[in-house]
């Protein structure tokens, strides 16, 4: 009996090939008058060759985007629990603002007085993000956190300047995000790690002797990358402070505290607020990102231009460097920030209010603890008791399995769900870092654990083999990752100039 | 005459013959990063003290640093891991070795661990 389908499709996953494969030179899905005969002022710049798009009528378009579409998986087809990255639900209601022709329609261009109502609104975010935080401003532009993160230092060392002596290190722990020891590097300054404790947090003694006069920065995320707590947060500011220091603080995993602690509270110098996983904007390829910085007193004259003032009943944005209070070290971005995301997170943070965003800091902390509770019995966890808003673990459930962090992430494709983040944080061995978010569902939430320790079981069954060959059922199977970083093809090109 | 091996916690080896020393990752540190990727190697020339950043490897999994076990100048870089870093894992203590220095202090070869030590140390990891 024949197992395959004569098209090789299986049902509604159609086998589809590149747009390019698909050309049928001619066709098209517009219909272009003739050009009208015009005097050519392109000064001898008149293109010579074709630009070489494919030729596709628009429903062969439209198919084959819908089924690449069919392809994906995001928030809204099931649970997404990848740590460290928040891929919370997406609220219909933020698209529905964000798509109100007065805000959607705007150019940046536009004429002040024709975009009051904007203005408001950015000055409106600004100050949810303000209390939120008791910091007394924020710059708003930054394109997303590692953008923020540059723009938080870019101020640091404006700040430094002004003392005389930029100074040349940044010290970061061993379980931050990649981008912090990036960002610093693209700031000028060398990095250094610090260690952590048996318990997953920085190693205050070993911070403290770092901590000498080269030091600009220490940069911690809170709560960490491990999912916990820096719970000795007010003994290492006073300590970066001592050291004439600043204290940069990556507020990636603001969703865990969000409305219980205000990081102004915490001696923080200046944070970055990821819009898009905090305040629900879409993210991951439907971004994009948005990572207004919040600033500390003795940093605040440093904040980047454009920013938006009130006078009276009218707003103003302050564009140039000149004409802005204090000492603006510059400015990010060519306009004012991501607009259509500020829209969204205000509409986030109004429709929730103040009560609702602490509700979903609680109730992230809740779920992940409710993984935690559940599966630290069949997994290894890296770190016991109570967890913030994600839970880690790692390799030493699989030990003398055969059985790969790897090779469970590919297994659970085959379960429908996409894996949960691998190998990061550095800190443990073979990490799996679980994020739920507050988003899903206690139904949801079983399913998923369901599936997590059903495969555990496998994994501890002498089944080795079944998880090598993981993902039977994904449109297609594993990936060769080595050769395609070895020997990238970065370019199709047609059959006919293969060399 | 053999050369000293000598190994660093970092898991990288460095290997001293007369004044010339050679260095690369310990095969378990291959083991450990997964297929190597990607290399970038140290210009002929640089000066280098002991723990500086000499060398950056990628791999499928993760990219990290090669620092330098012991002080001296580059004297020749293994160009062969720019076309072929697959050397690295399948030749981790031969030839895939990074690059080759003229040592300026061979006393800190003493604060290194031998083989044998350092058997002991990542036994001791697992």
């Amino acid at each position: 009996m024949p197992t395959h389908s004569i098209s090789g499709n299986r049902g509604l996953q159609i086998e589809e090939q590149l747009i390019f494969e698909q050309d049928n030179p001619g066709q098209t899905g517009v219909d272009y008058p003739d050009i009208p005969q015009a005097k050519n002022r392109l000064g001898g710049l008149d293109r010579e060759g074709e630009i070489g798009l494919p030729g596709l009528s628009e429903p062969q378009v439209v198919r084959h985007y819908m089924r690449l579409s069919q392809k994906n998986y995001a928030i809204d087809s099931g649970v997404y629990p990848l740590g460290s990255c928040t891929m919370k639900h997406n609220p219909r209601l933020n698209e529905k603002m964000a798509r109100l022709p007065g805000l959607a329609d705007l150019h940046p261009l536009q004429p002040m007085q024709t975009t009051q109502g904007a203005m408001e609104l950015m000055s409106s975010c600004a100050n949810w993000l303000c209390t939120l935080t008791n910091m007394p401003v924020v710059a708003m532009s930054p394109a997303a956190g590692a953008h923020g993160e540059l723009c938080g230092l870019m101020a640091v060392r404006a700040a430094l300047e002004d003392q005389g002596y930029a100074r040349t290190k940044v010290l970061v722990p061993e379980s931050a995000h990649g981008t912090n020891p990036a960002s610093a590097h693209l700031c000028g300054y060398s990095v250094e790690s610090i260690p952590a404790k048996e318990n997953g947090r920085v190693n205050l003694d070993v911070l403290k002797e770092k901590l000498d006069g080269e030091v600009a920065c220490f940069m911690l995320t809170n709560p960490n990358t491990c999912g916990l707590f820096e719970n000795e947060i007010l003994d290492i500011a006073k300590a970066v402070h001592d050291a004439g220091a600043y204290f940069y603080c990556d507020g990636a995993n603001f969703n865990a505290i969000v409305g219980v602690v205000r990081p102004g509270d915490l001696g923080i110098d200046c944070m970055h607020i990821n819009l898009h996983k905090t305040f629900s904007t879409p993210h991951g390829g439907g971004g994009p990102g948005s990572g207004p910085v919040v600033f500390s007193e003795a940093l605040a004259p440093y904040v980047p231009v454009p920013y938006v003032v009130q006078e009276g009943d009218t707003y103003r944005l302050v564009e140039d460097e000149a004409s802005a209070e204090g000492k603006p070290f510059g400015r990010m971005k060519s306009f004012h920030g991501q607009f259509g995301v500020f829209v969204r997170a205000l509409s986030y943070m109004m429709s929730l209010g103040s009560d609702g965003l602490r509700q979903v800091a609680r109730d992230a902390v809740l779920n992940a603890n409710y993984l935690a509770v559940k599966l630290e019995g069949s997994l290894s966890r890296s770190y016991e008791g109570v967890c913030m808003h994600e839970v880690l673990f790692d390799d030493r459930f699989l030990k003398d399995t055969g059985v790969t962090t790897l090779d469970f992430a590919k297994a659970l494709l085959d379960e429908g769900v996409h894996p949960m983040t691998m190998y990061f944080p550095l800190v443990v061995h073979g990490a799996l870092l679980m994020e739920p978010t507050e988003t899903e569902s206690k139904q949801s939430l079983d399913q998923f654990i369901e599936m997590v320790l059903g495969l555990t079981e496998r994994a501890k069954g002498d089944n080795a083999r079944y998880f090598e060959q993981a993902p039977r059922m994904t449109p297609r199977r594993r990936l060769d990752e080595t050769a395609a970083a070895r020997k990238p093809v970065l370019k199709w090109v047609p059959p006919t100039e293969e060399a | 005459m053999m050369a000293t091996v000598r190994f660093t916690k970092d898991h990288e080896w460095v290997s001293v013959d007369g004044d010339t020393a050679t260095v690369g990752v310990s095969d378990y540190a291959q083991q450990q990063l997964g297929d190597v990727v990607f290399v970038e190697l140290p210009e002929t020339g640089t000066s280098l003290n002991k723990g500086d950043e000499a060398a950056v490897v990628e791999s499928v999994k993760a990219a990290s640093e090669l620092y330098s076990p012991i002080s001296g100048e580059v004297s020749e870089a293994n160009g062969a891991l720019e076309d072929e870093p697959s050397l690295i894992n399948s030749s981790a203590m031969g030839n895939g070795w990074f690059y080759k220095m003229t040592v300026s202090n061979t006393a800190e070869l003493d604060e290194l661990m031998d083989e044998t030590a350092y058997k002991g140390y990542i036994e001791g990891l697992d």
